[in-house]
């Protein structure tokens, strides 16, 4: 007998079955899974989309991260290059090949030097777009493909992150919807990662030190929605 | 992991007399109980998200069967592989064999309690492959040749002058001579030495908090982001779960992580809580080439559909020993296995058997804090009676508590002699604590009573006090 035979035999011993759920009881569960049902949403973001913006920065500065808001693309350089210069930071980034990012005019700030890629070990700043924002609790939530490397997320000590207001939903549920929404029913890329302010840890007498193993900074761009969005 | 509950009682009483111990568990209650007060009162659902939590559970626990197989054709059709162990004999071989498939000579660790019970570092260690803890805590104590002392903060018993000289005895042969007592300066030092490990590891072994049947993905949540470097710098991907950890839906696991985190650490959300679904994806520029998931039972699928299944409901939070005043007092390490406090004192006699870990049922004051601040509201005090009932009915109880139970089983059956035994008690005993209010000394308490005083009852019962106040809210 197969351990797999094994275990799964004894839970149904247990469960005072004889074999696998077979028929209605089957499908029930199968349209449990299907249906995936919300469970308790917590109410503090029933509130209009503009105030859910409002909502994610404060959370998000709540965590420790830093946030910017910023009219279009257009504005995202001198955040970028303000960033770098107050945190005594080098003018190297390593950016996702994000095609969302191409619209960045960093052309016109000839000082930062970008390369795209996945995260290397030597890279000090990283810039990234995001898939959602979450309100509700300040959350990224990152989809890693071939133009969004996961590594991107935890290798460098800084991380910026660029997020469309439009793309900030209230609640985790609502993230899940639209991932559903651009990946199909059933699939997920292959790292799904949340993300809730910069790395710590308090494993030493349980003081609070930033910048564990991840992240000691991150820094959100909120950019207004293009016309293109609205 | 090697047990020794059986040596609870001398483990607890040389932990009462322990400066260092004493000093880092009494700052429990300070720190982590404040924060999840503070981030329960924030969350009005708080409360019905619990509810649902436990029947959620319930649920799973009722078509366990079916929400793993599910998960298994999920991790499948993903490009994945589930390895199937009914014991951990079975999943040590099966992380094994994966490793010796990918020529690995390192591999690197994210925090997991189930690799902690299948003591898979040593045996990793013995087949000459070389683990490397990365959470900051697991790294303390991996260098230090000790166990965890607490399920989500491992190194909970190590002082910061401990850290420091640790870290300058074993850092010398990465070129790190000095003696550093700033915390930061500590992490950081630890931070650049994991660095390369990450890189040149050729296996990245992590647990789960949870599976999804929906999808077949592993989820991992921690604050330090060594759990993602972990799983997607080396070629594989490991992820070790317990069979218990399934659930059906991505909202299901939302519901459980809005618990989690507020339950351990106060936090709404820990920082980092990855889904990984199968291994890279044609196109993708990082990401691991192989992802297994070694899905371990080890007694658990004994729980299911017996008088203690509510154990399986367990999010490994950590809410119940914060709580804990005996937990605060002998610190982890007494209960002698993985899991301390009260989760310990109620799931080790099922994992290490009853003799084994006779004695941790009786490590309670039965105050029920475990119980109310339980996420998924697991009945604690209720499956410790039901240890030391059976323990008493198997006379694997010592003489004392065998009597103490007996008599206390007697009086329980006749609740008026019960109740009038108790008010004798209580008067008694508040009485012996007198103005102070303190007991220094009570037979069958020794073990306490030598290095702390016990808190006198009031001089009333607890029913009459119920009693009294229904009486007084009419
Ligand atoms: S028993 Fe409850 S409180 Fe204790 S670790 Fe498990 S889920 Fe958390």
């Amino acid at each position: 007998m197969t351990a797999r035979d094994k275990i799964l035999g004894r839970i149904r011993q247990r469960l005072g079955r004889e074999g696998p759920l077979e028929g209605a009881e089957a499908a029930a569960l199968r349209a449990r899974i299907d249906g995936h049902q919300r469970g308790i949403v917590p109410n503090r973001t029933n509130i209009p989309h503009a105030a859910q913006v409002d909502l994610f920065q404060e959370k998000a500065e709540a965590l420790a991260a830093t946030v910017s808001r910023a009219k279009s693309l257009n504005d995202v350089p001198e955040i970028v290059s303000d960033y770098l210069t107050r945190h005594n930071l080098p003018g190297k980034i390593k950016m996702s090949p994000a095609p969302f990012l191409d619209g960045i005019p960093f052309g016109a700030m000839p000082m930062i030097e970008i390369t795209r890629g996945a995260a290397e070990a030597s890279d000090e700043v990283s810039l990234t777009p995001a898939f959602t924002g979450i309100a509700e609790t300040g959350t990224l939530c990152m989809a890693s493909g071939a133009n969004t490397p996961s590594t991107l997320n935890f290798l460098p000590e800084n991380h910026i992150v660029v997020i469309r207001a439009s793309q900030i939903a209230g609640t985790l549920e609502e993230s899940w919807d639209r991932l559903r929404q651009a990946f199909g029913e059933g699939n997920m890329p292959r790292t799904v990662n949340f993300i809730s302010g910069p790395s710590r840890t308090a494993d030493i007498e349980q003081t609070l030190i930033m910048g564990a193993h991840g992240p000691r900074r991150l820094h959100i761009v909120i950019v207004d929605d293009g016309p293109e969005d609205t | 992991m090697q047990v020794e509950s059986r040596r609870f009682k001398k483990q607890a009483h040389e932990a009462l007399h322990d400066e260092n111990i004493q000093k880092a568990f009494s700052k429990v209650k300070t720190g982590f109980p404040v924060n999840r007060a503070k981030a329960v009162s924030e969350l009005p659902e708080f409360d019905d998200l619990r509810d649902a939590a436990r029947d959620l559970k319930n649920h799973i626990l009722a078509h366990l069967d079916f929400y793993l197989e599910t998960f298994e054709e999920q991790v499948t059709l993903q490009g994945g592989q589930v390895h199937w162990c009914s014991s951990y004999a079975e999943a040590r071989d099966a992380v094994l064999k994966i490793c010796e498939a990918a020529n690995a000579r390192t591999v690197t660790k994210g925090k997991s309690m189930i690799t902690e019970e299948m003591s898979l570092n040593s045996f990793l260690e013995e087949k000459g492959i070389e683990p490397i803890e990365t959470d900051l805590g697991e790294y303390i104590i991996q260098l230090a040749h000790e166990t965890p002392s607490h399920i989500i903060a491992p190194a909970l018993h190590k002082t910061k002058d401990q850290v420091t000289e640790l870290f300058h005895e074993k850092h010398g042969k990465y070129g790190f001579h000095e003696r550093l007592t700033d915390p930061q300066a500590l992490v950081n030092e630890a931070r650049s030495i994991l660095r390369q490990k990450y890189v040149d590891a050729d296996v990245g072994i992590t647990g789960a908090n949870f599976l999804i049947a929906e999808t077949g993905s592993t989820v991992i949540v921690t604050n330090e982001g060594n759990g993602d470097l972990t799983q997607s710098l080396p070629k594989t991907h490991i992820a070790v779960s317990s069979i218990e950890k399934v659930v059906p839906t991505l909202e299901d696991a939302s519901t459980l992580l809005r618990l989690l985190a507020r339950s351990a650490t106060g936090q709404e959300m820990s920082v980092y809580t990855t889904f990984s679904t199968g291994p890279r994806r044609a196109d993708d520029i990082d990401g691991p080439a192989a992802f297994h998931v070694v899905l371990v039972d080890a007694g658990r699928s004994e729980l299911v559909g017996s008088d203690k299944q509510d154990l399986l409901r367990c999010l490994k939070c950590g809410a119940c020993m914060n709580h804990c005043p005996v937990y605060q007092a002998v610190g982890g390490h007494s209960y002698g296995w993985v899991y301390p406090g009260p989760i310990g004192a109620a799931l080790n006699p099922q994992m290490v058997g009853l003799e084994e870990a006779r004695h941790l049922p009786n490590a309670s004051s039965f105050c029920g804090r475990c119980e109310e601040v339980c996420p998924v509201r697991i009945p604690l005090p209720k499956i410790m009676r039901l240890w030391r009932e059976e323990a008493f009915e198997k006379q694997i109880a010592p003489k004392p508590e065998r009597w103490g139970i007996g008599l206390w089983a007697f009086f329980t059956k006749r609740p008026a002699l019960y109740r009038l035994a108790t008010g004798l008690a209580a008067r008694l005993l508040h009485a012996m604590g007198g103005r102070r209010g303190r007991i220094s000394k009570l037979p069958l308490l020794s073990g306490w009573t030598s290095v702390r005083d016990f808190p006198a009852p009031l001089g009333k019962t607890f029913m009459q006090q119920w009693k009294e106040q229904k009486g007084a809210g009419k």
